[in-house]
């Protein structure tokens, strides 16, 4: 078994202390608490990014962060874009009220986005189309379907680790 | 010809890729590694092809899948599944409800809680902690915001421990994730 990262993104956000059953409960599942963040790298600040770059992949991210009501996840996501030295029209798609601004690629990446973010099971085959019709390619359709996958899962340990803390 | 079905059920179907998988014998070494392709193992799944599209993902996503619904200890095997079951349910992934509630009877060798879940959603008639894992990933599912400290509360009521409790939040979450590649990347279909 390893250690508990100090760094841990989920288990900092959730605001897990030092002590405690939370806690203790994770530090049994330290191997999936280091994957977990394994992926957070990979979604997010893959070396091959594709066509999606890192700035927005956290665009996207603090986009979703958002949708979900998770503000103190969208500002790391708001960090990252920082950090990426991403330009103003990508910054700009953190903002759920930001549509794309005629960008047909942008429009199609953010419309997508909320969709899948928040209502999947309302996804139909012509949205996957519109991607296509917007000029990305099915390898960069993969990254963008990853990276909402992988934020729905994180936010949602989040949210769960924190109710667990709550009623400890 | 083939048909797209809608419907849940325990039998599972065909997934039919709406984006092109990678073609092995154009798949780049690194690929090759996250598809765990050997010579004596050449068959791969259409859905594992298309996600060897992303593979820095992939190769990392494969192990804290089979982590979180196998490892030793915390919940049961079928509990976990019964987890899968409620996201895939939400998120009307007829795919993984399909291959997980199969699962899930292989288990328990007990058809009726999947026939009630899929009859009756949310209503279903199952037993106390049953009910209270399968709502808790039902809620969790539909928005983080709809699991209340109730909600975790019944858990513990039912019995579950915290490490049980961890592990259901980790496979409700982690089929937030499969049913968003699944349900979104592909249709269900019987040939």
């Amino acid at each position: 078994m390893s250690d508990l990262s100090p760094d841990d993104i989920v288990i900092t956000q959730a605001g897990i202390g030092a002590g405690g059953s939370v806690r203790e409960a994770l530090e049994g599942r330290a191997d999936i608490m280091a994957m977990t963040q394994a992926t957070h790298d990979a979604a997010l600040k893959p070396g091959d990014a594709g066509g999606l770059s890192h700035g927005e992949r956290a665009a996207l991210a603090a986009r979703v962060a958002r949708l979900n009501e998770d503000e103190t996840l969208a500002a790391h996501y708001m960090t990252l874009l920082e950090e990426s030295g991403a330009d103003e029209a990508i910054a700009a798609m953190a903002d759920p009220a930001h549509d794309g601004e005629g960008n047909a690629r942008r429009a199609a990446i953010l419309a997508y986005t909320d969709l899948v973010s928040t209502h999947p099971r309302d996804t139909t085959p012509e949205d996957v189309e519109a991607l296509k019709s917007a000029g990305i390619s099915d390898a960069d359709i993969v990254r963008l379907s990853e990276l909402n996958a992988f934020l729905a899962y994180q936010i949602r340990v989040i949210a769960g680790l924190k109710l667990m803390r709550a009623t400890a | 010809m083939s048909t797209i079905i809608h419907e849940f059920t325990t039998k599972i179907p065909v997934w039919r890729p709406r984006v092109q998988p990678v073609r092995l014998d154009e798949a780049t070494p690194e690929q090759l590694d996250a598809l765990k392709v050997t010579p004596s193992n050449t068959k791969v799944s259409d859905y594992v092809l298309v996600l060897a599209n992303d593979v820095e993902t992939l190769k990392v996503r494969t192990p804290l899948f089979n982590a979180i619904m196998y490892n030793r200890g915390g919940m049961g095997r079928a509990e976990r599944e019964l987890s899968a079951v409620g996201a895939s349910v939400v998120n009307r992934c007829v795919y993984c409800a399909a291959v997980h509630a199969s699962r899930y009877n292989q288990l328990t060798k007990d058809e009726q809680v999947m026939e009630a879940i899929f009859t009756d959603g949310e209503e279903a008639e199952l037993d106390e902690r049953q009910k209270a894992i399968f709502l808790f990933a039902v809620k969790l599912s539909k928005a983080p915001s709809e699991a209340r400290e109730e909600d975790m509360q019944a858990l513990r009521d039912a019995g579950l421990r915290d490490d049980e409790i961890l592990d259901l939040i980790l496979s409700a979450s982690l089929f937030g994730w499969a049913n968003r590649l699944m349900h979104t990347l592909g249709d269900p279909v019987v040939e």
